[in-house]
C-alpha cells in the first residue's frame, strides 16, 4: 500500500527539513514492515531448505529408507516411459508370481510432481538428473509449507503469528523427520498439501468466496493424489463444520465453502484410481456426506424460517424436519452397510481410533515400528518447547474465538490425539502445533513489547524535553504503573528468546544427528573417533544386480522388497506394499520352517536366492533375527502349522543354547548364523558371540543342504543364499 | 582340446603350402620374447631380415594365425638404424594388414614397409611388438573360491613366417607361480619362471609346431566390456572427464558359493584369483574426483597426488571373482591449460586416448569429446584407426547443444594410451552466452514483477469491489499524507522547542521571536494543506472507521500548537521581564506537563494510524 501512496500528489517539500534518513524511516513504515516481513520469509524459506540438506552433507545425495525407493523407481519409470505407460504399468518384478498393478495401487501425486519439476527444469535447460530432483523434492515442499504456514497464521491470527509459525515449522523436528533431503516419500508433499488445503478452506470460510473454496477443492485433490492421509481432511472438515453448526456459527460463508469444497473435491478425488468411489462407498468418508446433507437441511430450515414468521409454527416444523432428516440418514446408512454397498471401516482406521486394535487383529500393522503408540520422550524430542507452548496457544485461541481459531484448535486437538496413537502421525500434528505455538509466542511477545515500548516512549518523550527540572514529573509518570512491570516484561522477553534459541539449537542438533541418516548407509564411530561407514546394503543389492541372472527371484522379508527391486533390479516375492497378507505369511512360514520344508515352499515360489539381514557381527540390532517373531506371528496367523510357542522358551525369545529346538533349526536361524560359529567377534568372548543380542549362539554347527552361500557382505549385514536346483531323480 | 586339433590341421595345410612359396627374403635370426605375466600377452620379436633374391624388396610380411590375429590389439614395428651397435635412433614403421595372393586363408598378414628398399644381400633388423588380448585360456574353466587360476597359452615353437628362418629362439616369461605343464622340446628348459625354446636352426617357411604352457596366473583379469570416456571441455578452465566402466573378471568362472569367512580369514589364498582394488594413474593436478555407480557413491577409494602424477585406488563394492561383473563411473576434473592449446588460430585439445586404469583390456572403447557450445570446424587426429562420428549433447543452459566427437575403438590395451588431438574453432565471446542468458532471465523476472506490481490487471473496471478498492487506496494515500503533515508539524514544534533552549542559553529574545514567527507561518501553511485532505476523508465512505481517529488527531495537534505557543510566549515574556530561571520553570511546569500529555496522545494516534 505504501507504494501506492507515492502515486498520490506529492506533499510539498517540508519547510523545516528533517534529516532525510529519518524522513524515509518515518514515511514508509508500512513498506519497511513489508520489506522486513518479506526478507524474514525469504530467509525462513531458505533455512527450511538448507537445514534439510544435512543428510546430503553427512552422507550423499541419495534416496533414503524403504518406501522412497519404490517412489523413486516409479518416478524413474514415469519419466522414461511417460504418463500413460505409468498409469497402466503392471509390475511383474514384485509380488512374484502375482505381480502388482502399479497404476491402480499407488498415490501418484508425488511421482507426478517430481516428474513435472524435472520436466520444468529440463525445459529451462538445466540438465539435472531425476535422482537429484527426487532427493530435493521434500525440502522444496517443506520450504513451500513455511509459506503456507505464514499465510495460514496470518489468516487465523495476524502477520506476526504467521511469521513465527513459518519459522517454527521450518525447523520443527517432527516435520523434518519426514522431509530431509532424500526422504522421497508421500508425506513430503502431503503435509504441504494438507496445510494448503486447510488454509484455503479457512480462507473460504472467512470470505465465503467461491474461488477460495474452489481452490481448496483442488488442494484437496492434490492431497488425495499424494497420500492416504487425506482421510484426515475429509473427516476433520465435516467435524469442524458440525462444531460450527452446533455452536450456532452457521453462516452463508460456511455453506458456500463446505458445499463447493466437498462436492468438487469428491468428484476430483474420484479421478485417482486408487481412491475411486470410496468417497461414496466407504465408511470412513460417510461423515463428510452426512454433514453435507445436514448443511442442506440447515439451509432449508433457514429459508423456511425466513418464510414463516410464526416462531411456534417454525418450532414444530423444525422438530419434524430434523426427525425426518436424521431418520432418513440413519436408514440410508443402515441399508448401505447391510447391503455391503458401503464398506465398513478398515483395520487401519480402527487402529487409529483404538490403539490396541492392531495388536490383536493385524500383526502386519503392529509389526511396523512407526505404527507404535508414541512415547513421551519422542514428543519432547520432536516438539521441544512447542509442547509447552501448545496449551498456551490454545488459551489465546479460546480468548479470541473466531471461525478460524476454532478450526486450528480442532485441528490441533485431533491431530495431537492421533499423534499419540501412532508415532508417525506426529508429522500431521506438527503444523498444527507450530501454528498454535506461534500464536502463543506472537501474542505474548507482542504484549510484552507494547508494554516496554510504551514505557520507553514515555521516558523518551520526557527526556527529549531535556530540561532538567522535568525529572520529577517523569518520575511521577513512571510511578503510576505497576512496580517492576517493565523489568518483569524484559525478563520474560529475555526468557522467551532464550527458550526460542534453545529450540533452534535443539532442532539443528536433532536434524543433524538423528534424522539425516538414510538408513541404507550406516555410520558409526570407530575406535579412534573416525567415522566408519557400513555400506553393506548397497554392496549386496549391487551384487544382486550385477551377478545374478536378470530373472532371478529373491526371497526376503518384506521390509527389503522395495530396495531389492529398486537397487538390485531383481524380482521379489513380497515387498513393502503389504497388500497380500497370505503371500507375506507364506514367506514368514518359509523362514520359520525347517530347511527341507522351506525348500518345498521356495520351490513352489520359484525362489532362486534368499536374502537375510544379520547384525550379529556388527551389533546392528534391526536385523531379521530381531524381526523373526513377527515372521512367526504373521506366518502363524495364516498357517496354523507355525506356532509361536514353538520358538519361545518359557515365553522368552532367545538364540543361545537355551533356545527352543525349532528356533535353532529353522531356516532363518540357519541362514543368519551359517558359519558364524567359527567367527570371533569380540575379544575375550567365545566364537559365535552375537553382538546384536549379546549372547553366544546356540547352534554353531550349521549345515545347509538345499541352499548354498552365494554372497555375504563385508560386515556380514546381508547374507544371500542360492537355492540349489532339485537333485536328479533317476 | 579342440584348439590343439585345429592347430594340427593347420600344420598339414602349411606343410603343403610351404613348398609352393618362394621368396627373396630370409630371416637370418629371430628372437621371440613372450611376456605372460599379466593377462595381456606382449610378444617382442627381434628379427634380422636378409635379402637373398635379386630384386629390391621394400616390404616385409609378418604372418599370424587367424586365431592369434583376431586377438591382436596392437602391433608396432621399430626399425633400428645402424647395424646393431648403435640402436639409439629407432623409427616406427607403418604396419598394415595385407592380403597377399596365394597365401593360406588361415593366416593374416601384416606388411611392414621399409623406409628404403632392401638391396640384394642387404640386411635389416626390426623390432616388432605385438600385443594380444584374451589369449590366455583359463583351464579348468570353472574354479572354486579357494583355487588358483590356471591358464593355457598356445604358440608355435617355430616362428610362423612366409620366409625361411635360419636361427630362432623363443622365450616365454611366466608370472612366477605354479607351472602345471609345458610342451617339452629337446632344447626346452624352464629356468626362473622363464621357458626357453631353441635355438632352432634352418626351418623352412610356414614351419609350425604348437607349444602349450599351462600355468597359474592370478593377475587381475580386468576386462572392461565397454568403456565410455566423456571428455567435456569448459573454456572457463576445466576439462571434466567421466568414465563409465563395465568391468568383468575375464578369468576362470567361479563355481560354488562365495564364503566371506574364508575370504576374510585368508584372502590371499581363498580368493587368490579375485581382485578387489584397481589403480588409476590420472594426469597431474586432477581434482574433484568421484567414484560412484547407479545406486550411489562408493566410499572405498584412496587418492594420492603430487605435481607429477595423481593416483587413485578404488575398491569395487565387492571383490570380483571370475565371471563376476561390476559397473561404475569415475569422474575427475583437469586444468584446462594443461590440455588445450592454440595452434594457428585453431584450438587443439591434446589428451590421452585410453583408460588410465592399470593393465585393463577394453573390448569396446568409446571416447566422446564434448566441445563447448558454438564450436565448429571439428577434426581429430588419432595415432591409430578409429571409427568417428558426431552427436549433440545438451547440458546446462544449452540451446543448440554441444557438438560431440565420438571415437570408437575395439580391443584397446594400455599401449593405446597415447595422446590424440582434436582441433576446433571457438569464439571466446560465446563464453558469455550462458551468463548473459542467466542474467537476462533474472532481469526479465524482475521486470515482470515490477510490471505486475504497477499495472492494473482487473478485468472489470466498473465493478463495485474494484471501485471500493480504488477508493480504499485513495483513503490510505490521504491518511498517509495527513500523517506526513502532522509529522512535519511535530518537527516544527521541535524547532520551536530548540529555539526556547537557545533562549535559555543565550538569552537572545529577538531570534527566538523570529523563530516563533517562522514556525507560525509554517504551521499555518501546513494546516491549510491539511484542510482539503481532511474534508476528503470526511466525505469518503471508505474512511468512516478511520475518520474519527484522524479528526481527533487533527484536533489534538491543534491543541498542541496552542499549548506550544502559549508556553513559548510565557517563556519569552519571562525573559523579557528578566525573571530568574526557577521562576520561569515554575510558571511553565503545568504547561509542560499538559504538553507532554498531548504529545503522547498525538504519538499514540499516529501509531494507531500507522497500524491500519
Amino acid at each position: 500500500m505504501g507504494a501506492k501512496a507515492e502515486n498520490g500528489p506529492k506533499p510539498p517539500p517540508p519547510v523545516s527539513s528533517p534529516p532525510p534518513l529519518k524522513a524515509l524511516v518515518k514515511l514508509k513504515t508500512k513498506q519497511q514492515e513489508l520489506l522486513i516481513r518479506a526478507a524474514a520469509l525469504a530467509l525462513i524459506y531458505v533455512l527450511a531448505f538448507a537445514i534439510r540438506l544435512f543428510s546430503v552433507l553427512r552422507y550423499e545425495s541419495m534416496i533414503h529408507e524403504f518406501d522412497p525407493y519404490f517412489n523413486y523407481r516409479t518416478t524413474l519409470f514415469l519419466t522414461r516411459n511417460g504418463f500413460y505407460e505409468f498409469w497402466n504399468w503392471f509390475d511383474s518384478e514384485s509380488w512374484y508370481p502375482l505381480g502388482r498393478i502399479i497404476g491402480g495401487t499407488l498415490y501418484p501425486g508425488l511421482m507426478v510432481t517430481a516428474a513435472l519439476i524435472y520436466r520444468a527444469l529440463r525445459f529451462l535447460t538445466f540438465a539435472v538428473h531425476i535422482r537429484e530432483v527426487c532427493v530435493l523434492t521434500a525440502p522444496f515442499f517443506a520450504s513451500n509449507t513455511t509459506l503456507v504456514a505464514y499465510f495460514f497464521g496470518k489468516e487465523i491470527w495476524d502477520a506476526g503469528a504467521g511469521l513465527v509459525a513459518a519459522a517454527l515449522i521450518a525447523i520443527c523436528p517432527g516435520y523434518i523427520s519426514r522431509s530431509v533431503a532424500g526422504s522421497y516419500d508421500n508425506e513430503g508433499v502431503a503435509i504441504f498439501a494438507l496445510l494448503f488445503t486447510f488454509y484455503l478452506f479457512v480462507k473460504a470460510v472467512n470470505t465465503g468466496s467461491l474461488s477460495w473454496s474452489l481452490a481448496s477443492a483442488f488442494g484437496y485433490f492434490y492431497m488425495v493424489s499424494a497420500w492416504g492421509g487425506y482421510v484426515f481432511i475429509i473427516n476433520l472438515i465435516p467435524l469442524y463444520v458440525l462444531v460450527l453448526l452446533v455452536t450456532g456459527r452457521y453462516s452463508m460463508r460456511l455453506y458456500v465453502a463446505y458445499n463447493c469444497m466437498y462436492v468438487l473435491g469428491m468428484m476430483l478425488a474420484m479421478q485417482i484410481r486408487f481412491v475411486g468411489f470410496q468417497h461414496v462407498q466407504s465408511g470412513e468418508h460417510m461423515a463428510a456426506m452426512g454433514v453435507f446433507f445436514l448443511m442442506q437441511v440447515f439451509y432449508f430450515l433457514y429459508w423456511v424460517k425466513g418464510m414463516l414468521n410464526d416462531t411456534k409454527l417454525f418450532q414444530s416444523f423444525l422438530q419434524i424436519t430434523l426427525t425426518c432428516a436424521i431418520g432418513v440418514g440413519t436408514l440410508a446408512l443402515g441399508i448401505g452397510m447391510a447391503s455391503g454397498y458401503i464398506s465398513p471401516w478398515t483395520g487401519r482406521f480402527y487402529s487409529l481410533l483404538d490403539p490396541t486394535y492392531a495388536k490383536d487383529h493385524i500383526p502386519i500393522i503392529a509389526s511396523v515400528s512407526e505404527h507404535q503408540p508414541t512415547a513421551w520422550s519422542s514428543f519432547m524430542f520432536d516438539f521441544h518447547i512447542l509442547l509447552i507452548l501448545f496449551p498456551a496457544g490454545l488459551y489465546f485461541c479460546f480468548k479470541r474465538l473466531s471461525d478460524a481459531t476454532i478450526f486450528i484448535v480442532m485441528y490441533g486437538l485431533t491431530s495431537m490425539y492421533f499423534a499419540s496413537v501412532m508415532v508417525r502421525l506426529i508429522l500431521v500434528a506438527a503444523p498444527a502445533v507450530c501454528l498454535i505455538s506461534a500464536i502463543a509466542i506472537s501474542a505474548t511477545i507482542k504484549n510484552l513489547t507494547t508494554l516496554i515500548r510504551k514505557k520507553s516512549k514515555a521516558a523518551l518523550t520526557v527526556s527529549s524535553k531535556a530540561t532538567s527540572n522535568l525529572k520529577a514529573s517523569a518520575k511521577a509518570l513512571l510511578d503510576q504503573s505497576l512496580p517492576f512491570q517493565r523489568n518483569g516484561a524484559i525478563a520474560v522477553l529475555v526468557g522467551a528468546f532464550y527458550l526460542l534459541s534453545r529450540y533452534a539449537i535443539h532442532c539443528t542438533w536433532v536434524t543433524s544427528e538423528a534424522y539425516s541418516s538414510p538408513s541404507i548407509v550406516l555410520a558409526a564411530r570407530g575406535a579412534h573417533g573416525g567415522r566408519v561407514i557400513f555400506d553393506d546394503y548397497r554392496e549386496a543389492y549391487y551384487w544382486l544386480r550385477q551377478n545374478t541372472p536378470p530373472d532371478a527371484k529373491v526371497m526376503s522379508w518384506w521390509d527389503y522388497g522395495y530396495q531389492i527391486t529398486a537397487m538390485g533390479n531383481r524380482t521379489v516375492i513380497v515387498d513393502n506394499n503389504t497388500w497380500n497378507n497370505t503371500h507375506i505369511a507364506t514367506v514368514g512360514r518359509a523362514m520359520s520352517s525347517y530347511e527341507h520344508e522351506a525348500y518345498e515352499i521356495m520351490q513352489s515360489l520359484d525362489v532362486d536366492y534368499v536374502l537375510v539381514v544379520f547384525g550379529g557381527l556388527t551389533g546392528y540390532s534391526s536385523d531379521d533375527i530381531n524381526k523373526f517373531l513377527w515372521m512367526v506371528r504373521i506366518g502363524g496367523g495364516v498357517f496354523p502349522v507355525i506356532k509361536e510357542p514353538d520358538y519361545l522358551v518359557n515365553g522368552e525369545y532367545r538364540v543361545d543354547k537355551g533356545a527352543a529346538p525349532k528356533m535353532l533349526n529353522c531356516l532363518m536361524y540357519k541362514l543368519s548364523y551359517y558359519r558364524f560359529g567359527e567367527v570371533t567377534t569380540e575379544y575375550g568372548k567365545p566364537t559365535g558371540y552375537d553382538r546384536a543380542r549379546g549372547v553366544e549362539i546356540g547352534n554353531k554347527d550349521i549345515k545347509l543342504e538345499y541352499l548354498e552361500e552365494a554372497f555375504t557382505t563385508s560386515n556380514w549385514i546381508i547374507r544371500i543364499y542360492k537355492v540349489k536346483p532339485p537333485k536328479n531323480r533317476w | 582340446m579342440a584348439i590343439v586339433s585345429r592347430f594340427a590341421f593347420f600344420l598339414l595345410w602349411i606343410s603343403v603350402l610351404s613348398s609352393t612359396t618362394h621368396s627373396e627374403l630370409v630371416i637370418s635370426r629371430i628372437d621371440r620374447r613372450v611376456d605372460l605375466s599379466s593377462h595381456i600377452v606382449r610378444a617382442l620379436f627381434s628379427l634380422k631380415v636378409e635379402n637373398v633374391g635379386s630384386k629390391v624388396v621394400s616390404e616385409v610380411l609378418l604372418a599370424f594365425p587367424n586365431m592369434q590375429a583376431k586377438n591382436l590389439a596392437a602391433i608396432k614395428t621399430l626399425y633400428n638404424e645402424g647395424r646393431g651397435k648403435v640402436k639409439a635412433s629407432s623409427v616406427s614403421l607403418p604396419t598394415t594388414v595385407v592380403e597377399p595372393e596365394g597365401m593360406p586363408p588361415e593366416l593374416t598378414f601384416y606388411s611392414v614397409s621399409l623406409p628404403k628398399g632392401l638391396e640384394k644381400g642387404g640386411t635389416v633388423s626390426l623390432d616388432i611388438l605385438a600385443i594380444f588380448t584374451h589369449s590366455l585360456q583359463p583351464f579348468p574353466e570353472e574354479i572354486t573360491q579357494a583355487d588358483g587360476q590356471l591358464v593355457v597359452y598356445q604358440d608355435s615353437a617355430y616362428y610362423l613366417s612366409p620366409y625361411t628362418v635360419k636361427v630362432q629362439t623363443l622365450g616365454i616369461r611366466l608370472p612366477g607361480g605354479r607351472v602345471e605343464s609345458y610342451t617339452k622340446f629337446p632344447n626346452a628348459k624352464l629356468v626362473d619362471s622363464e621357458i626357453t625354446y631353441g635355438p632352432f636352426e634352418n626351418f623352412p617357411a610356414f614351419s609350425y609346431s604348437p607349444v602349450i604352457v599351462h600355468f597359474e596366473n592370478n593377475y587381475p583379469f580386468a576386462v572392461a566390456h565397454e568403456l565410455v570416456r566423456e571428455i567435456e571441455i569448459s573454456h572457463w578452465g576445466n576439462v571434466q572427464i567421466t568414465e563409465h566402466y563395465n568391468l568383468v573378471h575375464g578369468g576362470a568362472k567361479t563355481k560354488g558359493g562365495f564364503s566371506r569367512l574364508d575370504y576374510q580369514a585368508r584372502a590371499s589364498v581363498r580368493g587368490a584369483s579375485s581382485f578387489n582394488h584397481l589403480i588409476f594413474r590420472l594426469p597431474p593436478r586432477a581434482h574433484s574426483i568421484y567414484y560412484r555407480d547407479e545406486i550411489g557413491n562408493i566410499s572405498t577409494s584412496h587418492f594420492w597426488g603430487d605435481s607429477r602424477k595423481t593416483q587413485l585406488e578404488i575398491e569395487p563394492r565387492f571383490p570380483i571373482f571370475g565371471g563376476w561383473k561390476t559397473s561404475f563411473t569415475i569422474g575427475y576434473g583437469l586444468p584446462l591449460q594443461d590440455f588445450l592449446f592454440k595452434v594457428d588460430g585453431k584450438r587443439m585439445l591434446n589428451i590421452t586416448f585410453g583408460s588410465p586404469m592399470d593393465e585393463v583390456i577394453v573390448d569396446n572403447l568409446i571416447v566422446k569429446v564434448v566441445l563447448p557450445e558454438g564450436s565448429n570446424g571439428i577434426s581429430a587426429s588419432v595415432p591409430f584407426p578409429t571409427k568417428q562420428g558426431e552427436e549433440i549433447k545438451y547440458s546446462h543452459l544449452d540451446i543448440v547443444g554441444r557438438p560431440v566427437l565420438v571415437l570408437e575403438k575395439s580391443n584397446v590395451v594400455p599401449e593405446h594410451n597415447l595422446y590424440f588431438q582434436v582441433y576446433y574453432h571457438f569464439n571466446n565471446l560465446s563464453l558469455l552466452g550462458e551468463p548473459v542468458m542467466l542474467i537476462s532471465g533474472f532481469f526479465l523476472l524482475f521486470v515482470a514483477c515490477i510490471v505486475y506490481m504497477h499495472t492494473d490487471m482487473s478485468i472489470s473496471k466498473s465493478s463495485a469491489s474494484y471501485l471500493a478498492k480504488i477508493q480504499l487506496e485513495e483513503v490510505q494515500a490521504t491518511v498517509q499524507q495527513i500523517q506526513n503533515i502532522i509529522n512535519q508539524c511535530l518537527a516544527v514544534h521541535d524547532k520551536l522547542d530548540a529555539s526556547l533552549r537557545d533562549l535559555s542559553r543565550t538569552g537572545d529574545v529577538q531570534s527566538c521571536k523570529i523563530a516563533r514567527k517562522t514556525a507560525d507561518a509554517q504551521l499555518k501553511e501546513l494546516v491549510k494543506e491539511l484542510k482539503p485532505l481532511a474534508t476528503f476523508l470526511h466525505h469518503s465512505p471508505q474512511a468512516s472507521h478511520i475518520w474519527p481517529k484522524v479528526e481527533e488527531l487533527v484536533a489534538k495537534e491543534k491543541d498542541m500548537q496552542d499549548k506550544m505557543f502559549l508556553r513559548h510566549s510565557t517563556v519569552v515574556d519571562c525573559f523579557e521581564k528578566k525573571l530568574g530561571g526557577r521562576e520561569i520553570e515554575n510558571r511553565i511546569a503545568s504547561q509542560q506537563q499538559k504538553l507532554a500529555a498531548v504529545r503522547q496522545e498525538v504519538d499514540d494516534l499516529l501509531e494507531f494510524l500507522d497500524e491500519i
